[in-house]
Formats: C-alpha cells, structure tokens, sequence
C-alpha cells in the first residue's frame, strides 16, 4: 500500500515537473529512398555500434529490401561463421556484465529511431565534447553525462564546450583537434548511419508509402463513383 | 431458386421482416446533413477494429516478457503485419473522432431529448466501454507509455478513500504494474469488452429505429404521415437512400484513413507515441507521462483540480464527473426546441464555449503544466496552462449545470412544421 502511495506521487510528480529539451535539435536531412547511403550506414552499424548495442528485432537480410544480395550481406556485413543471415543483430555482451562495465546496459537500437526520432539521433553523434570530468573522458551536450563514450572521435576530432553566455544562450562546441574527416565528411557518414537507424527502425516504411499511393488513387476513384451513385438515387428527392 | 430459398428462411427466422424494419422501409429523415455521417462510420471503425484485432491476437503475445518483441515480429515478420497493425493502431483514435463528432451531432441538434434519452444513454455506455478498450488496448505493445499510463490510470482507482489502495492492487493483479495486469488487459481487451459493445451497439440501433431518427430541424417526421400510406412525407426508406449517401460517405473516410494509415501512422507521435518504442522499464519513470489524445480533455480536468487534504481523490471524482454528467443530458436540456438552428444565442455561446474549453482541455492534457510558462507574482508564479486549465474544466461543467435554466428563458424561434434541406 505504501509502495503504491509512493508512486503515485512519483508519477504526480512527474507530470508537473516535466523535462524540455535544453538543446535544439538539427535537422538530420536523410533521404529514405537513398539505398547507398543505408547500405553505408549498416556497414557502420555493424562495425562501430553493433560489438555494445544489440538490434534484436532486425535481421541481416532484411537488408535485401536495400537491394544487397544475402552473399553481400553475409560477405561484407557478418563477421563470424556462426551467425546466418536470416539471423537478429545481436551481440556476445550479456546485460548484467555489460551494466557493470559501463553503469547502464546500452539500450537495444531496433526501434532507437522511433523512440528519438532521427534529428536527435543526428544532433547526438555532432555534440559530443571533451570533459576529462566523465569516466568516458567525453560529454554530450544533447545527453549531458551519457555513459557512451565518442566513437566516432578518430573521424570527427575533438570538440571542446565553449561558455559564452553573453553571446549564446545554448552551449557552444569548437573543433580543437582536427579528426580524419572534414565536418561535412562526418556529418555526411552521420547521415548515413542515421538513415540506417531509420530503416532499421521500421523496414517496411518504403513498401508502406508504395502500396499506401495504390490504395489511395483507388480510393479516390471509388470514392468518385459512389458519389456518382449516390446522385443517380437521390435525383427523386426532393 | 433464390426467392424459394427466402421463403425457406422466412418460415422459420424473421429475415424479410428484419430487412424490411431495419433498412428498407426504415423511413429516416430526407434532410440528414453532413454530420449524420458519424454514426454509420463508428460501426465500420468497429469491424475494423475487431477484424484486424482478430489477426494481430494471432501472433501477438500477452506476457510481459515477450509483448514488446511480438509487436515488432508483427511489424517486420509477419507478412503485411505492419499493415494490419497500423490498421488498428489507427482505428482506435479514429474510432474516437468519429464517436466526438457523432456526439456532438447530438449536442447541435438535440437528439438525446425525449423520447431518444434511452438511445443516449445507451450511447453514453458504448463511449464508457470504448474509453475502457482503449484504455486496456493500449498496455498491449508493452512500451513506456503503455506501461506508465496504466500505472497512472489504476493509481487514480487507488485514491479513493478507505478501499483504494486495495482496490488498486485487485485491478493490477499486483503492487504494481505487471504480467498479471498485462495479461487480465488482454482478456478485457479481446473479448470482454467488445462483447459488450456488440451488444450495446445492436440496443443502440434497436432503441434508434423504435422512436426513429432525429434530424438537423429536430422536429418528429412521424407527425406528417401520407394518409394513404401511413409513411412520413419527410421520410425516405434507409436502403438505399442512406446506403449510396453512406457508401459515398465512407469512402471520403476511408481516404483521411489510409492517408494516415499509410503515410503517418504515428500521426507525429498522437496516434502512436514516440516513447512507446522504448520497451516497458518499472524502474523507469518517462519525464512527461501523457495519455492518448481522446483521454486527454478529462485528464486535464484531474490535473486542474488541486490535491485537498493530501488526497488526488478530489481531481478523480472532478474527472469521473466530467463524463457522468453527459448521462444527464436528456433531463437538463429544458430547451422548447431541439435543434440549434431554432435555438437563442445563449445555447449557441454556451455550446461554443463549451467546445473550445474541451478542445483545449484536449490540448493542455497532452503538454506539461508548464507549456506556457507563469504568471507573476500577482498570481504566486502559478503555471499560465493550469490557470487555463482550471478556467476551461469550469466552463465545462457549467455547460452542464446551468443548463436547465439558460435553455428554459432562452429565446427561440419558431420550428417548421416540415423538414427544411
């Protein structure tokens, strides 16, 4: 009885005091239609994400829908001999010891673009920042103290939060240590990871709008008969 | 061949009869106007709703370990999944747009007034049982939203006086939210409910086709009959009148429907909320917990009343209230006259402020309280929506509560005898 007192006023609580999103979120620009660049972004999915998070709802070849063959997928996306293509995204990483290792189990990423949406997810891989404060040695200015560390800093460099708040009422990020791509390359790669997540997040999307134009062009034409049907009948009534 | 085998039937169940009273010679009003629409569509949405529900409990998983993952196996696995679960996903808010316009078809024209009380009432439980489908459908995808909501909606159970709390963990099942309570839901959801809304439904239309439809004059067609015929003159048969104008009707639905269904079937996160896509955590409390849009006008109104005597009761009785009163209705419209085309100006006021209070009643339930920042000191700093808010659910219920007395001096005019187009 106590245990539900408490959180009621839990929940009270949270619906009075709700968190706002402090940074704005910029425009992740992707183009769903765009097979190379999700082609490009499941090669950095499985590189740089897929040895923490799992995808457990994905399977490889889905990525057939992308236009890959199952001998592509298996060739340049499935590195161990016991994982077949019709087989999840998943990893070695059990929760419990992954929690130990990094203070939070890293979240399961099938739906991640359906939960954050893609601009967020966009916005996130460009606020990393220096801050030998974490344990990580990096911050985030969208997830302030997120647990994952940058993993892509070797392409982007180094970011460090600049304090300007005479001039900038958000926090600033400057470029301190050039990384092995230009901005543009990186937020190029980002892209196409995110359109990536995207798919991942909802791999019919595609088939959905492509069957949705069939079915309203015939709804329209039928809708037109009706009408024509209706007005036949009711030319007696007056 | 055909006509034998009708008379086969008709000798032994009532078929011709049936046809004949239920669409043929119903005689329904010539001059139904747009929002006579509603009522037809709410009974499409419903077969909707329990045909795709049918298929999606084929491989949906009512166990807390497993929900979560069979949505998204029926989403990517089984083939044109994805189809029949935005389908309902869909269907369900539509079902609650249709069924706030049918209502409010009621409202303008007056069709809850004697002798349809019953046939509002009956409507008035079907809308209870709806908001209780809803309510259980949605713990089902077992997502954030899913899970906190309910723990929301059954902690409000938890604080009525004295039994709440122990009533709270009979609903659950347990002390909190869990597979006990998922699993209960599912059974509410795929056969207790909708048993009962079927039969509503059917009470619904009998009790509509014994006193026989109201129209936008809300004046009786049954009192201008063709004395040979015995038929109303402003009546026309329902089939197939009605049948081509609905058929036409439903097909401009259908459209808006597959538009969502199709192209944005999170409706930008109102249809399917956006942390539903994170798994269910009991440890894990979402910053904003918001209901589905259709609950949120009446989840405003518990918001805006405050907590007296350490207790939320008074905001859920405050919300209990706020949909009983519309049981009511028959006995507090004293209006001379039904329809509000031959109303006063105060009914028209009333009805207008009445709709915009629960239009941002419906918006403010689904914003944190402090969406539009604070008032002043003048007001203690207290939050600019809850202020709104409280102003809105007032109007709200003085909508219903001075009703009997705006309506009775009013102002009319005089109803035509016959029905106008």
């Amino acid at each position: 009885m106590r245990r539900a007192l408490f959180l009621t006023l839990l929940v009270w609580q949270s619906w009075t005091h709700a968190a706002t999103e402090s940074v704005a979120l910029i425009e992740a620009g992707i183009n769903t239609q765009d097979a190379a660049s999700i082609q490009r972004g499941a090669g950095l999915f499985v590189n740089y994400c897929l040895s923490c998070h799992k995808a457990t709802y994905m399977r490889y070849n889905r990525l057939t829908d992308t236009g890959l063959s199952e001998d592509q997928i298996k060739a340049s996306l499935i590195f161990d001999d016991s994982t077949k293509v019709g087989d999840v995204m998943t990893n070695g990483l059990d929760p419990v010891g992954a929690k130990a290792m990094f203070g939070v189990a890293p979240p399961d990423l099938s739906v991640i673009s359906r939960s954050r949406g893609v601009d967020w997810l966009y916005t996130y891989f460009l606020s990393f920042y220096k801050d030998e404060s974490t344990v990580t040695g990096w911050n985030n200015t969208l997830f302030p103290n997120v647990a994952m560390s940058h993993v892509f800093a070797a392409q982007q460099g180094e970011q460090v939060l600049v304090i300007d708040e005479e001039h900038h009422s958000q926090p600033q990020l400057r470029l301190a240590v050039e990384g092995t791509m230009s901005p543009d390359q990186y937020k190029q790669m980002i892209r196409d990871l995110v359109n990536y997540l995207a798919f991942m997040g909802e791999p019919a999307a595609e088939k959905r709008k492509q069957i949705g134009s069939v079915v309203l062009i015939f709804l329209i034409l039928f809708a037109f008969l009706a009408w024509a049907l209706k007005r036949e009948f009711w030319k007696e009534i007056h | 061949m055909m006509n034998s085998l009708v008379r086969w039937v008709d000798e032994r169940f009532p078929l011709t009869k049936m046809l004949r009273e239920h669409l043929t010679e119903y005689y329904a009003p010539k001059n139904f106007n747009f929002w006579y629409f509603f009522g037809a569509l709410a009974l499409v949405v419903l077969v909707i709703q329990i045909l795709s529900g049918i298929f999606l409990t084929m491989h949906y998983k009512p166990d807390a370990a497993k929900a979560f993952a069979s949505v998204e196996y029926i989403m990517r696995d089984v083939p044109l999944g994805w189809l029949i679960r935005y389908i309902h996903s869909t269907g369900a808010s539509m079902f609650f747009v249709v069924v706030y316009l049918h209502m409010f078809r009621a409202l303008l024209y007056g069709s809850y007034r004697k002798p349809r009380e019953l046939l509002w009432i009956f409507g008035m439980i079907i809308y209870l049982c709806l908001m209780a489908e809803a309510f259980f459908g949605y713990l089902l995808p077992w997502g954030q939203m899913s899970y906190w909501g309910a723990q929301v909606i059954v902690n409000l159970f938890g604080a009525i006086p004295f039994i709440g709390p122990d009533l709270a963990v009979w609903i659950r099942g347990d002390y909190v939210v869990a597979d006990a309570t998922l699993n209960r839901f599912f059974a509410f959801h795929v056969i207790a409910v909708p048993l009962a809304l079927l039969g509503l439904v059917v009470a619904h239309i009998i009790s509509l086709h014994e006193v026989g439809s109201n129209n936008p004059d809300g004046i009786e067609i049954k009192k201008n009959k063709d004395p040979k015929t015995g038929k109303p003159l402003d009546g026309i048969p329902f089939h197939p009148f009605y049948t081509v104008k609905d058929i036409f009707g439903l097909s401009v639905f259908l459209i808006v429907f597959a538009a969502i269904v199709f192209f944005a079937p999170e409706m930008g996160g109102y249809f399917l909320e956006h942390n539903n896509f994170i798994p269910a955590d009991p440890l894990k409390t979402p910053a904003h917990i918001a209901p589905v849009w259709y609950f949120t006008p009446f989840y405003s109104i518990l918001r805006a009343v405050p907590p007296m005597f350490g207790s939320q009761f008074p905001g859920v009785l405050a919300m209990g209230a706020a949909v009983a009163i519309l049981f009511a209705l028959p006995w507090l419209d004293k209006s001379p006259v039904r329809s509000i085309r031959y109303r006063g100006g105060v009914y028209k006021v009333w009805l207008a402020l009445f709709v915009i209070s629960f239009l941002l009643l419906g918006y403010l339930g689904v914003e944190p309280t402090n969406v539009w920042g604070q008032f002043g000191a003048w007001l203690d700093g207290a939050d600019r929506a809850t202020v709104v808010a409280r102003i809105c659910t007032a109007i709200y219920f003085l909508f219903f509560i001075l009703m009997p007395f705006y309506t009775k001096r009013e102002k009319t005019k005089p109803e035509p005898t016959r029905v106008t187009s």
